[in-house]
């Protein structure tokens, strides 16, 4: 089955320069390996198609059952030369928890997520 | 040696809370009360006030600040780190010492200060011995924006600061000091580390990194759970009770609001965060995967077993300057097809900029209350959606055609689609825009100094 990762996540994200970076920590330390194998930087860079124009990359917190991504090139130049309402990235936390991922049905079981 | 020593955020940014710090001083005990007042961009604007006032350029607001605590503050021992000095560490000081002076503390407080951090004279110098400064984002040399340098700093660790705390200084007050910093320099003063016990360094490093964003560790900005943090219009600022051993509890005030817990502390651990592994400052590599946390009670959080490796050659540079014109116009389009007529207004608004001709390095349009934050991932707002803001920006290294822009928009009102309002704030302001260029200098060619005189 398919699940918005807001129901799996929560998030902070922030900026340096034109990289935004999204602090992905899972609501439920059992979330943690799904996050790990269904929200790859392949997918968030797709998940950010036509905002982050540069490479994502990923990196593991396991110790706080967190992910931490760096979307390059996604802040129109970042900093004071941006002309985004979002130039320091704050809200890219919330977009990131848009994305939908896939489950099984005897995983969502077992963690109650019907 | 005292066995706990409690550090306290009184600031996440200049402009924060201003309540924040007196209620850190009053409402519980405290060892220090660290504040932090410079983000990238606040050395160009003291930068341009002490231009206009040499007795400016610092953060002005810590003056009265220290007239309101201190008197609180020297009767229970309570010492202050704080990089309010900007461009002006000297002038700060100075304007401190004469509010101490009229509280009757003559010889009584001893006031630091850190400077060596301002390379602005230095530059020509430093590029002609090879050093290039080169943007750590983009590559480019420095020699590109050279003539349109507002101002360049380096950023300088602890030890300067502990310098000052180790000869009495109360107050200690700097310039471009990082962050984490103005939480490490009293737990080294205090507990006496040493500069290569690498795991105390992060340690202390990544205390000051929970708490230097204020209350963002302690219930602000908090998605976890937000619509059940209590009491946030008297919320606590975070303070960490650190122990001789590296280890500490992030906590705040009894009878504060807010909240202290696992994901509050987790969700500020990874504000803007780079790679994890290597959390580089001038006084340590802190590595954020070995932190580990621990539910300590109601709004404590225990953070422990932190490592650290040796702090590398060089230090951030942080280098501003002037990168053209900007202006953003907004209008306010309402119910029924509220988005149809914003995309409208757009459309016409371009063609009328095409035909004048002006050219932009960057144009943007965002429709507040459809993709503003999201940009497409949001989808199409509903039809019936009841207003939708049209917001344009332009940007150019020409001044001339940003003052244009900010000329057709007002017009669109009378000459675009209906129901169309939200312009009481008159024509859109032009500008100047002050950018910030990170780079790497070698640490040896960099002095801190440190004075420390009585008030």
């Amino acid at each position: 089955m398919k699940i918005q990762l807001v129901r799996l996540a929560h998030a902070r994200s922030g900026d340096k320069g034109d990289t935004a970076n999204v602090g992905l920590i899972a609501l439920r330390d059992e979330f943690y390996p799904i996050l790990v194998r269904e929200v790859t930087s392949e997918r968030v860079k797709d998940h950010f198609k036509g905002i982050c124009k540069g490479k994502v990359e990923r990196f593991k917190l396991p110790n706080l059952q967190a992910l931490n991504f760096l979307l390059h090139e996604s802040l129109g130049g970042g900093g004071t030369l941006s002309l985004m309402t979002d130039a320091q990235g704050k809200t890219f936390s919330t977009a990131l928890l848009r994305m939908m991922v896939e489950i099984s049905d005897d995983e969502a079981k077992a963690l109650g997520l019907g | 040696m005292k066995q706990t020593i409690r550090v306290a955020a009184g600031q996440g940014f200049w402009g924060d809370l201003p309540e924040a710090p007196v209620r850190q001083v009053e409402e519980g005990p405290i060892d220090y009360l660290m504040l932090d007042y410079l983000a990238e961009v606040t050395m160009s604007i003291m930068q341009k006030q002490k231009a206009r006032d040499p007795n400016a350029g610092y953060a002005k607001d810590f003056v009265p600040l220290m007239k309101r605590i201190l008197p609180a503050c020297v009767e229970r021992g309570i010492r202050i780190t704080a990089n309010a000095g900007g461009v002006n560490v000297r002038g700060c000081a100075e304007a401190v010492r004469q509010v101490a002076r009229e509280l009757g503390f003559t010889g009584k407080v001893k006031i630091g200060i850190v400077t060596g951090d301002d390379i602005m004279d230095r530059l020509d110098e430093f590029m002609a011995s090879g050093i290039e400064l080169r943007n750590m984002d983009t590559g480019e040399a420095l020699a590109t924006v050279r003539d349109r340098i507002q101002s360049a700093n380096v950023y300088l660790g602890a030890w300067p600061m502990v310098e000052a705390l180790n000869h009495g200084a109360q107050i200690v007050i700097t310039g471009r000091a990082t962050d984490t910093g103005l939480t490490l320099a009293p737990l080294i003063n205090e507990f006496g580390w040493r500069a290569d016990d690498w795991d105390k360094m992060a340690a202390g490093t990544i205390a000051g990194h929970i708490i230097e964003c204020g209350a963002q560790a302690s219930g602000g900005n908090c998605q976890f759970d937000w619509q059940n943090i209590a009491d946030m219009a008297n919320v606590g600022f975070p303070i960490a009770e650190a122990s001789p051993d590296g280890s500490f509890v992030i906590t705040k005030h009894d009878g504060t609001g807010g909240r202290v817990n696992l994901p509050s502390v987790k969700e500020q651990l990874v504000y803007e965060m780079g790679d994890p592994h290597e959390y580089i400052t001038p006084d340590c590599v802190a590595d954020f995967t070995t932190i580990r946390l621990e539910d300590a009670g109601k709004d404590r959080v225990r953070v422990y077993g932190i490592k650290g490796r040796q702090a590398t050659d060089s230090l951030k540079v942080s280098i501003s300057y002037t990168a053209g014109y900007k202006a953003v116009g907004t209008l306010v389009y309402s119910w029924p097809d509220a988005y149809d007529k914003a995309q409208a207004a757009d459309k016409i608004l371009r063609a009328r900029l095409d035909k004048l001709g002006l050219r932009f390095d960057q144009i943007l349009t965002e429709f507040v209350g459809a993709n503003a934050t999201h940009g497409p991932l949001a989808g199409n707002p509903p039809s019936d959606a009841p207003e939708v803001q049209l917001r344009v920006g332009v940007r150019s290294s020409d001044r001339s055609a940003v003052e244009r822009f900010t000329k057709e928009i007002a017009p669109l009102i009378l000459t675009g689609p209906p129901a169309v309002t939200g312009f009481a704030g008159g024509r859109p302001k032009v500008e100047e825009i002050v950018a910030y260029w990170p780079a790497l200098i070698p640490k040896e060619v960099i002095t801190p100094t440190v004075e420390v005189f009585e008030a």
